[in-house]
């Protein structure tokens, strides 16, 4: 797929793949083999029927297959960016045994995208919602798309976002060039359209608890407020000034525009060396974003190698091609001050792997005697988030598990309690997108039932 | 969209305002604070609820006019709306029966203690608010806090009202009299808590502090304003706002609230400019 030129993207926050022309897609329409058994589907945690989609593409029916995603998907301009498809869907393509899986992920992205530039009236299909009120947490991808599945039930949804805006980690997480966030937008407007009431500003937990909503006449409720809160290393330094959590950063530049100060109010640190801890996709992000806001030298830090590193291979290399400098093997122990208090640097240790941990991937010891230095000026810790803990104590008897996570059943979404149902990052510790969105789709399923089994 | 019922001018660099929210209005209680995003372009920043009314919904925020964001705050009318408001954030200031308690304010704090002070009292505590300004015509919510409290002191920096000096004074001579306070409760400047801390530090009397980290998502969800408490980061905005003043590390929380100092000088300029080139189109 044609992308924008490593040297140009640096320089603006545009998406970086340009995605098929109409031609290119049904191009690689035909390369799909409409295998019976359809192995792709079941690497889609959303259910997409890949197949039907990828033939009406095929029919040069770009709306039709637009329409098709959306049986399944409420968010399918978003998934055939964000999703790690490689791990899923075209990881079990056939065609990827002997040469390269159908470009799935791209192809749903060219329909999607297709739709929202061609929109046809879909208010003919609108299911009418005559059946219980019931209340949605958060409106990120597991929100959202339990929303959508809900009102397409006929269920009366509203959904209640802490945020001033919805998307969750669509909005505040991942960066423009990666997803605009005019995309988001659009989808989140299709959830809207069908129905669903979206409040925004509503804490839950604080300005809203369990309680109200129940004597409100929701009859059951589904959690999905993500994995908020930052994880730090805890090692001395890092509550420095220029040392952020990737949160901070990315919400500081995503959600509240702070590449756009002083025209928008919200600053940020542009720093010059940049350090970004930590290998998975939001550290990919994060040291990205560094470089599109003028740092002159970016470096990953990362305890483990290249192999290990949980990020996409596309995001590593995209990363890369930009500039961005991988330091593997590599642990900080301390960030070192100026006077005033701002991060100057880091002490680090050098790292060797030894045997496989309980994650299957070999563990980074550290090599004695190794320590050494790194300048830098601005450090983004991208480890991790821990699951935001407001809603669970504001609920007394919601059964938590490791680290806080809302323990909930597989299949249905169902918690400790009586009508309320989580997924997504609060009852899985931070995931992917599209496993926020299947745990969604389930959890509406398990309401459906739940409400279907008490009616009757 | 948070309407604004009621405003007025406290003094001239801060504002007082009622602003419509029934739902926070419902839920708030003392010491908890909201997050304001007053238009499109605008920052999101805390401001301590300082009073509420479930049946009217409505809360009562006060703010000093010093950065754009109170500035653009102070600028609205009557009947403008505020884009966002979220809250209430925070824990709730914890309120027993100790028997005697010290509720020291400065700054814009004197507004954010009153509804502690209430709550306290209201505990079956002794209340004596100490609250300090630069001169008498800042000095706000006096009569409010008259009501409130069983005993009122006021300081000026310059004397020009009530007792010379610093509230920190007031507090010493009550502890050098011989009436220790049983807790002491502090909201204002930075330097004015610490140096509360650590005046009842050696007395022993616990001391709780109400924290004005930086913050943007006020939901726990970014580390904005994180502080060292015990040796423990903490995160001011779901495990504070108040904190125990001699855990709290106030040199590096000093630090913290500086780091945008640059950045907040070049808004404000920029603001003030546009602001006067709006006026003289007028």
């Amino acid at each position: 797929m044609a992308e924008q030129r490593p040297e140009e993207r640096i320089h603006n926050s545009n998406e970086v793949p340009y995605g098929f022309t109409p031609e290119q897609a049904q191009l690689e329409a035909e390369r799909c083999l409409q295998c019976k058994n359809a192995p792709c589907m079941k690497g889609c945690p959303v259910e997409v029927d890949i197949p039907a989609f990828i033939q009406l593409i095929k029919e040069g029916d770009f709306s039709g297959a637009a329409r098709k995603l959306k049986e399944t998907n409420s968010l399918p301009a978003v998934c055939g960016r964000v999703c790690p498809q490689e791990d899923q869907c075209e990881e079990v393509c056939v065609l990827g045994i002997k040469g390269d899986p159908v470009a799935i992920g791209t192809l749903e992205r060219f329909a999607a995208d297709w739709e929202m530039e061609h929109p046809a009236d879909s208010s003919s299909s609108l299911p009418a919602q005559e059946k219980a009120k019931v209340a949605v947490i958060g409106a990120g991808p597991a929100g959202l798309t339990a929303a959508a599945d809900l009102a397409r039930f006929g269920y009366r949804v509203t959904i209640f976002e802490a945020l001033h805006q919805p998307g969750g980690v669509l909005s505040y997480g991942i960066p423009e060039f990666r997803l605009p966030k005019k995309i988001v937008n659009l989808e989140v407007k299709n959830v809207t359209n069908m129905g669903v009431d979206l409040q925004l500003n509503q804490v839950a937990g604080s300005t809203i608890t369990i309680d109200e909503l129940f004597q409100d006449g929701f009859r059951a409720i589904f959690i999905g407020t993500g994995a908020g809160l930052p994880r730090f290393m805890g090692i001395p330094g890092e509550n420095l000034n220029g040392v952020y959590s990737a949160n901070e950063y990315l919400t500081r530049v995503n959600l509240m525009k702070a590449y756009l100060f002083p025209e928008y109010d919200t600053p940020v640190i542009m720093g010059k060396k940049v350090c970004v801890i930590g290998g998975g996709n939001v550290a990919m992000d994060s040291a990205r974003t560094a470089l599109r806001l003028g740092a002159e030298e970016v470096t990953i830090v990362y305890r483990r190698t290249r192999k290990e590193a949980p990020a996409r291979a596309e995001e590593i290399h995209h990363a890369g091609e930009e500039g961005v400098i991988f330091k593997f093997l590599t642990l900080p122990i301390r960030y070192l001050e100026d006077d005033a208090g701002w991060v100057i640097g880091m002490e680090a240790l050098e790292m060797e792997l030894g045997e496989p941990d309980e994650s299957g991937r070999r563990r980074p010891l550290p090599i004695e005697g190794s320590e050494f230095m790194i300048d830098c000026d601005l450090v983004v810790v991208a480890i991790g988030n821990s699951p935001n803990p407001l809603l669970p104590r504001a609920t007394p008897g919601l059964k938590l598990g490791w680290k806080g996570i809302i323990e909930t059943d597989h299949e249905t979404g169902r918690t400790s309690l009586p009508g309320i149902f989580a997924g997504g990052d609060i009852a899985t510790g931070a995931a992917t997108v599209i496993e926020a969105m299947g745990a969604g789709k389930r959890a509406a399923r398990g309401i459906d039932n739940y409400l279907m089994s008490k009616s009757e | 969209m948070y309407r604004i019922i009621e405003k007025k001018k406290l003094t001239p660099e801060s504002v007082f305002l009622r602003v419509e929210a029934p739902r926070i209005a419902r839920r708030r209680r003392a010491g908890q604070f909201v997050i304001l995003r007053i238009d499109e372009t605008g920052e999101r920043f805390p401001l301590t609820i300082v009073d509420s009314d479930p049946e009217e919904g409505t809360i009562t925020l006060v703010a000093q006019e010093v950065g754009t964001s109170t500035k653009k705050l102070g600028r609205l009318k009557e009947g403008d709306s505020i884009l966002d408001v979220t809250g209430p954030l925070g824990h709730p200031t914890e309120a027993e029966n100790w028997g005697r308690v010290a509720c020291l304010a400065g700054g814009i704090g004197v507004a954010e203690v009153l509804p502690v002070v209430k709550e306290i009292r209201a505990a079956g505590n002794f209340t004596q608010a100490i609250i300090g300004a630069r001169n008498q015509d800042l000095v706000i919510l006096e009569d409010e806090l008259r009501e409130a409290a069983n005993e009122l002191y006021i300081t000026t920096d310059d004397g020009s009202y009530g007792r010379h000096g610093l509230v920190t004074e007031v507090l010493h001579d009550l502890i050098n009299d011989g009436a220790i306070p049983d807790r002491v409760y502090a909201i204002g400047p930075l330097p004015m808590m610490r140096a509360v801390a650590d005046l009842t530090r050696p007395y022993d009397i616990p001391t709780i502090v109400s924290l004005n980290a930086l913050m943007v998502d006020g939901t726990g969800m970014c580390g904005s304003c994180r502080v060292t408490v015990g040796g423990e980061t903490k995160f001011t905005c779901v495990d504070g706002p108040d904190f125990d003043g001699h855990q709290v590390d106030f040199e590096e929380l000093g630090k913290r609230q500086k780091i945008y100092i640059p950045q907040e000088k070049c808004s404000l300029e920029r603001f003030e400019l546009s602001a006067s080139g709006a006026n003289v189109k007028e």
